[in-house]
């Protein structure tokens, strides 16, 4: 009964020894065993299970459907601008497309209505509609039209195209971001597992006081000494996100010492010593890629949560300044325009979804993978 | 046990002491210059501060000197007055930052514990009814949602619920702690914070939900597979008293360990989420100190979070072995 169920339930268990044992006893035994049952390498089975998810599934969905939406679509979408030999940007404003700092200058009457109502001696009521013609020399907050999917923002550029631009300076940050995390923190842990004693106690020490930092107040801090370092605003996130990763990586790097350190105690670590392989062979070559499965997992999930960091910092407008855009940038509007606030969804409302949609996405790409990495979770 | 607590308290203050130096170092790097500013406001009002007043400020403030040796002096002028139980004065307002602290933490506890104690009572039976039917069609829908609400920017969900519920539809005032000018006092003063307080706390709420739902899943996930939940069956004991009795109980263990290390986000101040609602909370307080310069109330509200965060960490440990018998503390 066992046996049966272990057979039927899915291929992916006969890649364990053990169980491929029991399969043979089943079968023929004229055929070799490899010929009678399919092996399943380690990644194609994490690659089966977690496509079995179907969130998952949806997760990669929404994070390859971004990338594509920041990546490629200005190629096709926007006006990409030619820079002149001053660094200066020019649009072509016949192209029938818009580019991220391309002002929609076609002008626009905006009406302005307000109503009074008063009654006057002999009992009447009047009301008095007024009416005043506002001449403006761009094309403000726009409705919804072909020529502008979403619109046009608080200044006449075009939502939709700075919503692509935005997706690529959110998603670029966040992807440094988490890399230099990674990179740190596996080196740091690497390090403090694998050598133990004095360097882990210090390293450990370093970790905790760093964890200690409060995130947003550092932030806010290391940002106002950026600004006042004359930083390129394009490029005061980037430096921003940096620092960032200089408090983030204790925590890759208590989970990498965590697990080096029971590792280490493992046969084939002893083997390593005896082929008397150099340090960092047994700690790059042999341990770290043990610790890959858990890594990539907090990778994943770190991502959603630096976009959200990303967007906090903008939002608060220490990140990314316009008129160059980012998701959260394209809310801060809203902070202390109340006109925006109520009455232009269109502006707020969709780098808001773009947040929510790329950080839902890492989620459940991080969660599916976690569930496929995880050789105790059987489907 | 106590030999154990005293180590732990001991290495905090060396950590502590390693956190002050990092803040003060980068607060002093800070370009806003409280003096300058008040300087420039005097000048509008149409005198000329000369400049021997402006030195002496600085020299009152303790600000004069920034070269690395001065930022230095000025830190263990600072850590002496700490071992005082001196955090200084406010230079925004006039007043011990303690003081201010202590002002400003009630309205952020109030918000935080009560988002906490909803955030609770939503979370934990969600989490079981999710990891008793796992992998049904209900485990999937509240996956996805809390999982949705986990992905929200504060600020994006704060603004949307603020749009709708208090502007559209009119049913909550958008911002603020009181109805202005409202001389209500008792019974009337509590509702009317109250009505200002449901878009914040749902906002919080929503936004937490997930992280203890999907913790609580995931223990309880553990425990159902565990053998003493397959001896409670096989006894013949009713599911519900399986899962209420046997395997709720256990689930509890983590769960009331984090409780200690919910201590930093009950006092801190959310600053996103009272920036968004105009709330006079601790975080909002903060937000505005960094950006005038204030540096006594940084650093004060810095080593408040701090020592906070500190403590959460020792308490939740030991909640760990209070709770758990099979922990020991080495």
């Amino acid at each position: 009964m066992n046996q049966n169920e272990n057979l039927n339930n899915s291929e992916e268990m006969l890649a364990s020894a053990p169980v491929a044992e029991n399969a043979t006893a089943t079968t023929d035994t004229e055929v070799p065993l490899d010929k009678n049952v399919r092996l399943m390498s380690p990644t194609r089975m994490v690659v089966r299970r977690f496509f079995r998810s179907k969130l998952s599934i949806v997760g990669l969905i929404m994070v390859v459907g971004l990338f594509l939406f920041s990546f490629v679509g200005p190629l096709f979408l926007a006006d990409l601008g030619t820079v002149d030999e001053y660094g200066m940007i020019h649009y072509d404003p016949n192209d029938g497309k818009w580019g991220e700092t391309e002002l929609d200058e076609s002008g626009k009457i905006e009406y302005t209505t307000s109503e009074t109502t008063f009654t006057t001696a002999d009992g009447q009521t009047y009301t008095i509609k007024q009416t005043t013609e506002k001449y403006l020399k761009d094309n403000l907050r726009a409705p919804i039209s072909w020529d502008h999917p979403l619109g046009t923002d608080n200044e006449g550029y075009d939502v939709f195209v700075r919503l692509m631009y935005g997706g690529r300076i959110s998603l670029t940050v966040s992807f440094i971001a988490v890399f230099v995390i990674t990179v740190l923190g596996v080196i740091m842990g690497g390090i403090s597992g694998y050598f133990g004693g004095a360097i882990d106690n210090i390293i450990m020490r370093v970790c905790d006081v760093l964890m200690c930092l409060p995130g947003i107040p550092i932030l806010l801090i290391i940002s106002t000494i950026l600004d006042s370092a004359g930083i390129d605003a394009k490029y005061r996130i980037y430096l921003l996100m940096i620092y960032l990763t200089l408090f983030s990586w204790p925590g890759t790097a208590r989970l990498v010492r965590g697990q080096i350190l029971s590792l280490r105690e493992q046969e084939y670590m002893v083997a390593a010593e005896a082929m008397g392989y150099s340090t960092g062979r047994k700690i790059f070559k042999h341990l770290v890629p043990n610790v890959m499965p858990q890594l990539i997992v907090q990778m994943s999930l770190s991502l959603g949560s630096m976009i959200l960091y990303e967007a906090t910092l903008s939002y608060l407008n220490l990140g990314v300044k316009a008129p160059y855009a980012a998701w959260g940038t394209m809310i801060n509007i809203i902070s202390t325009n109340t006109d925006i606030l109520e009455n232009y969804f269109n502006i707020w409302g969709p780098p808001g979804i773009c947040i929510v949609i790329a950080v839902l996405g890492f989620n459940f790409v991080g969660d599916g993978l976690r569930d496929a990495l995880d050789p105790k979770m059987r489907r | 046990m106590l030999k154990y607590i005293l180590k732990r308290l001991a290495l905090s203050v060396l950590i502590l002491l390693g956190v002050s130096m990092i803040i003060y170092f980068l607060i002093r790097l800070m370009p806003v210059n409280y003096i300058q500013d008040m300087v420039n406001a005097m000048n509008q009002g149409g005198a000329t501060v000369p400049q021997e007043t402006v030195d002496a400020m600085y020299e009152m403030y303790g600000l004069k000197d920034n070269s690395f040796k001065g930022i230095l002096s000025g830190y263990f002028g600072w850590l002496g007055n700490i071992a005082r139980l001196d955090f200084g004065t406010s230079f925004l307002y006039r007043i011990p930052v303690t003081d201010v602290i202590v002002q400003h933490m009630d309205t952020s506890f109030l918000i935080a514990i009560i988002a906490t104690i909803f955030e609770f009572m939503i979370a934990i039976p969600l989490g079981i009814t999710a990891a008793t039917h796992q992998y049904s069609l209900r485990d999937y829908v509240v996956t996805v949602l809390v999982m949705i609400g986990i992905s929200l920017p504060a600020f994006f969900f704060g603004q949307m619920l603020k749009d709708w519920f208090a502007i559209k539809l009119g049913w909550f005032p958008p911002s603020g702690m009181e109805t202005a000018g409202s001389s209500a006092t008792g019974f009337a003063r509590i509702l009317d914070i109250m009505h200002h307080l449901i878009i914040p706390i749902v906002t919080m709420v929503i936004l937490s939900i997930g992280a203890r739902m999907r913790m609580t899943r995931t223990n309880m996930l553990e425990v159902l597979n565990a053998d003493y939940i397959r001896t409670a069956r096989a006894k013949g004991l009713s599911e519900s008293k399986v899962i209420n009795k046997h395997a709720f109980r256990n689930t509890m263990i983590p769960l009331v360990t984090t409780l200690a290390g919910l201590l930093p986000s009950l006092f801190s101040g959310a600053i996103i989420t009272e920036q968004v609602f105009g709330l006079d909370g601790i975080g909002n307080v903060a937000l505005d100190a960094m950006n005038r310069g204030d540096i006594p109330f940084i650093m004060g509200y810095n080593m408040f979070l701090a020592i906070l965060s500190v403590l959460g960490v020792l308490l939740s440990d030991l909640m760990y072995a209070v709770v758990d018998p099979r922990v020991k503390l080495e």
